[in-house]
């Protein structure tokens, strides 16, 4: 008997293909999500049915045109030009100049920097969904973040950058994380439903930033403007690009991945985080083996709301430079759908977030360029969750089959019960 | 013994809650008056048909220590024999604060109370819908986090179809239409293909602001003719129209104002006095019992949900038909979790939803009232009381709130 037909061997071989059927689902759902997208930039096109009053073949070669213009433009702003790219390097190497080079992967930084609040984000609602606990706050735990880096990054003077980012940084932790901890205190004391008091909280988060930032305010800049002050240079994030201002990838991105690693080391392995998983599976056989499920459900909700707190941090220590009134992000609703799409796993998340980075750079272009508006992404990601939450729909569209239940996140159970 | 010890230590608390809000009169308000000033609470509005009875002016201080001493009074009742409904007497308490407030805001300086309730009520309209919306779902166990979006695409339908139509009822119709669409969406996500419901909500919100968002930039920007549907006139009911104060606040509203409030009492009724009502509220409480008693748990779910999409619809198109004439891109701003956190304040009971909602509607009439007035108080944290008391509430400080509880499950047939 060979090897392969052990039993052991066998049990292998259909974990390694589950695996990949695993991948299957979320591939095919964001490939059908866009095929709906190009059906519905088809359908707003007038000029398709103008050049379909000219003929039927003509009206084919139009969508096929107004497809390839709009997702060509999507992949070119995404991704950048290759050819570009090698022209540049090219002229890197014999002539000095690297500004060409530099320019030309300005698509592919926007992709990664748009990734980097994503992963923050996305790892903050995973972290939650894997505790059992579903942050729709990490919109207001940003803005609460926002709130005090910024006050770190502006207030403070005549440090060096060594001590004052990561002091920014911690601040943007440390606001989070409290404002994240409020509901989960209120749902292990009172058993007050996370969803409603994130939610609650979103909307206290944005008054208490306008009444900050207001003109007036206890943090505006004092020109008239409702901004606050700009960060000092000492709390800027690297830059790697400094010769060129339209760049604005920054080292924020492997902070970022960073965050992702620890996030799996303490998840899988920690006590810790075997603690957040049981409380999220069965609080109630977390009970009874004897942990402490009240504090982990506030730790879990604190851990998460620094998460989203990093990705305020990052974008007003590394793009922005100050915080503005007008802050939406509406990364809240987002890293829903970013856990969702990476199987609440660490490293799925940093995946589906270099997709939606993708989407919102690329998107930018395809506005600019094959003038479809910007909120294709909105229906693109809505579409993305419906078919990743329910699989069978994907399933019943392309005759997969069924895969065996594997260990997930537990999602949410109604209000108010732990 | 130790559960009758319990209820006087509560029943204490509560006594000395009344006199903290008496306390917070004095401190808060009775400094900055002098005694010469003078209060006016005006209740006549121009351009109305109700019959004039003029205005109330008083003395600030006068009228502030009356409230102060009113809410003495209660706490002090409350400590010695305490009252049997202390949810009640703290409503009282609550409005004499309020009024404290006001009187204390307008002092050498007048404030219309019937423009204030009326702005109330116009606030509180799509609030209320909302609410309603989500009442209808939960009370069958459907969690319907998605109003917000149903909401939206419901503003964002009766605005194209009324443009087009320059019908305002085919313009509502076409927002029910939507709504209730919407409300499909969620019912065959969390019913048929047992999706966890917060996502599938929250997939419709990001859904529908994309959807409408896409469209709007697509046509109505371009075509502004496509972004002018008309809107619905004021209907004052002959006579009671004439009554001061409840006229012009009740009786004296567009179409859907009066549509919401009847909602508000057919769904109560329905839902506590009928057959329909007590089928709902079974498959929300024990499904297994409903179904075993030959009640068609899929079937009640999915009708509910439907219904609840299409009230929400409802509730946007209230946002474009009733002034504004125009959508804007989310331009809903809230008012759907905002609904939501109303529904569970109102403890899952439309008449308790319209309450809640009222509420919220004070907190934001009160702000625009209080810029006029110049109060230096910023309007922001007037508008996050409602979240604030949401939050109390839920916590269980004021009496708990116990959703259906079969919330959020999805039911799996034996």
């Amino acid at each position: 008997m060979s090897e392969k037909n052990t039993t052991q061997g066998k049990a292998q071989k259909r974990r390694s293909r589950g695996r990949w059927r695993a991948l299957l689902t979320p591939l095919m759902a964001i490939v059908t999500a866009l095929i709906l997208g190009a059906v519905v930039i088809v359908v707003t096109d007038t000029s398709v049915y103008d050049a379909f009053g000219e003929g039927f073949g003509a009206g084919l070669l139009r969508i096929v045109e107004v497809v390839v213009t709009a997702y060509g433009s999507f992949f070119a702003g995404a991704f950048g030009d290759p050819a570009r790219m090698v022209r540049g390097l090219s002229t890197w190497i014999t002539t000095g100049d690297g500004s060409d080079w530099v320019q030309s992967l300005y698509p592919l930084t926007e992709t990664l920097r748009y990734a980097t609040p994503y992963i923050f984000a996305g790892l903050a609602v995973a972290l939650g969904f894997r505790g059992g606990l579903f942050n729709i706050g990490a919109e207001g735990q940003y803005f609460i973040a926002g709130l005090t880096t910024v006050f770190v990054g502006y207030s403070l003077t005549g440090v060096p950058w060594f001590i004052h980012v990561p002091l920014a940084l911690l601040a943007g932790i440390l606001g989070g994380a409290a404002w994240g901890a409020i509901p989960g205190y209120l749902k292990a004391k009172t058993g007050a439903h996370e969803v409603i008091n994130t939610i609650m909280l979103n909307y206290i988060s944005f008054r208490l930033a306008e009444y900050m930032l207001d003109v007036g305010g206890p943090m505006a800049r004092g020109d008239g403007r409702p901004v606050s002050p700009v960060i000092q240079p000492s709390a800027q994030l690297t830059q790697f690009f400094p010769s060129n201002p339209n760049i604005r990838f920054n080292v924020g991105f492997f902070i970022a991945l960073l965050a992702a690693v620890f996030v799996y080391w303490l998840l899988f392995k920690t006590t810790i985080g075997y603690e957040i998983r049981t409380v999220g599976q069965n609080p109630r056989a977390a009970k009874y083996a004897g942990m402490n499920v009240p504090r982990t459900v506030v730790l879990t909700m604190a851990l998460s709301g620094g998460l989203a707190g990093l990705a305020a941090s990052h974008d007003i220590l590394g793009v922005i430079g100050f915080m503005p009134n007008s802050f939406s992000s509406g990364y809240g609703f987002d890293a829903i759908a970013l856990a969702l799409l990476g199987n609440s796993h660490p490293f799925g998340v940093v995946l589906s977030s270099l997709l939606f980075g993708a989407l919102q750079a690329g998107a930018r272009n395809m506005q600019a360029i094959a003038r479809v508006p910007l909120d294709l992404t909105d229906i693109l990601q809505g579409l993305i969750i419906i078919f990743i939450a329910a699989p069978a729909i994907i399933r019943a569209l392309y005759r997969l089959r069924t895969p065996d239940e594997g260990e997930g996140a537990v999602m949410t159970r109604g209000w108010g019960q732990l | 013994m130790n559960e009758n010890s319990k209820d006087t230590r509560r029943a204490r608390t509560w006594g000395i809650v009344f006199l903290v809000f008496a306390a917070l009169m004095l401190v808060l308000f009775l400094p900055g008056t002098t005694g010469s000033q003078r209060t006016t609470f005006a209740f006549d509005l121009e351009l109305s048909e109700a019959l004039p009875i003029g205005s109330l002016t008083f003395s600030t201080q006068g009228g502030l220590y009356l409230l102060v001493v009113l809410a003495v009074f209660l706490g002090a009742w409350q400590l010695a024999k305490g009252f049997k409904q202390v949810y009640l007497i703290l409503g009282v308490v609550v409005l004499a604060f309020v009024l404290a407030f006001l009187t204390w805001a307008a002092r050498d300086n007048s404030m219309n109370m019937t423009g204030m309730l009326q702005a109330t009520l116009l606030r509180a309209v799509p609030i209320t819908l909302a609410a309603l919306s989500g009442v209808m779902c939960e009370r069958c166990a459907v969690i319907n986090i998605g109003i917000e979006g149903m909401m939206l695409t419901g503003a964002f339908t009766s605005a194209l179809i009324g443009s087009l139509t320059q019908n305002v009822w085919v313009g509502l119709f076409a927002a029910l239409s939507a709504g209730g669409l919407m409300g499909a969406l969620l019912a065959v996500m969390a019913i048929r293909y047992k999706v966890d419901q917060i996502i599938a909500g929250t997939a419709i919100n990001i859904l529908a602001t994309g959807l409408t968002s896409y469209f709007s930039s697509r046509y109505l920007q371009s075509i502004p003719e496509l972004n002018r549907p008309p809107t619905f006139v004021q209907l004052p009911l002959p006579v009671l129209s004439r009554i001061p104060i409840v006229g012009p606040v009740l009786f004296t509203n567009t179409a859907p104002v009066y549509l919401m409030l009847i909602l508000v009492a057919v769904i109560h009724v329905m839902l506590f006095y009928t057959r329909w009502g007590l089928r709902t509220r079974a498959v929300g409480e024990h499904p297994q019992a409903a179904d075993t008693l030959g009640v068609n748990v899929f079937k009640t779910r999915y009708v509910n949900v439907i219904l609840g999409g299409m009230i929400a619809g409802l509730g946007g198109a209230y946002l474009v038909l009733s002034s504004v004439a125009r959508f804007d891109e989310n331009m809903t701003a809230g008012r759907g979790f905002i609904g939501l956190a109303a529904m569970i304040f109102g403890k899952w009971s439309p008449i308790g939803a319209l309450a809640a909602s009222l509420i919220f509607g004070f907190a934001d009439s009160l702000r625009t009232n209080l810029a006029i007035l110049r109060v230096p108080i910023p309007s922001q944290f007037l508008l996050m009381a409602p979240y604030l008391v949401t939050m109390i509430v839920l916590a269980g400080v004021v009496g708990r709130a116990n959703p259906p509880a079969a919330d959020g499950q999805p039911y799996e047939k034996q």
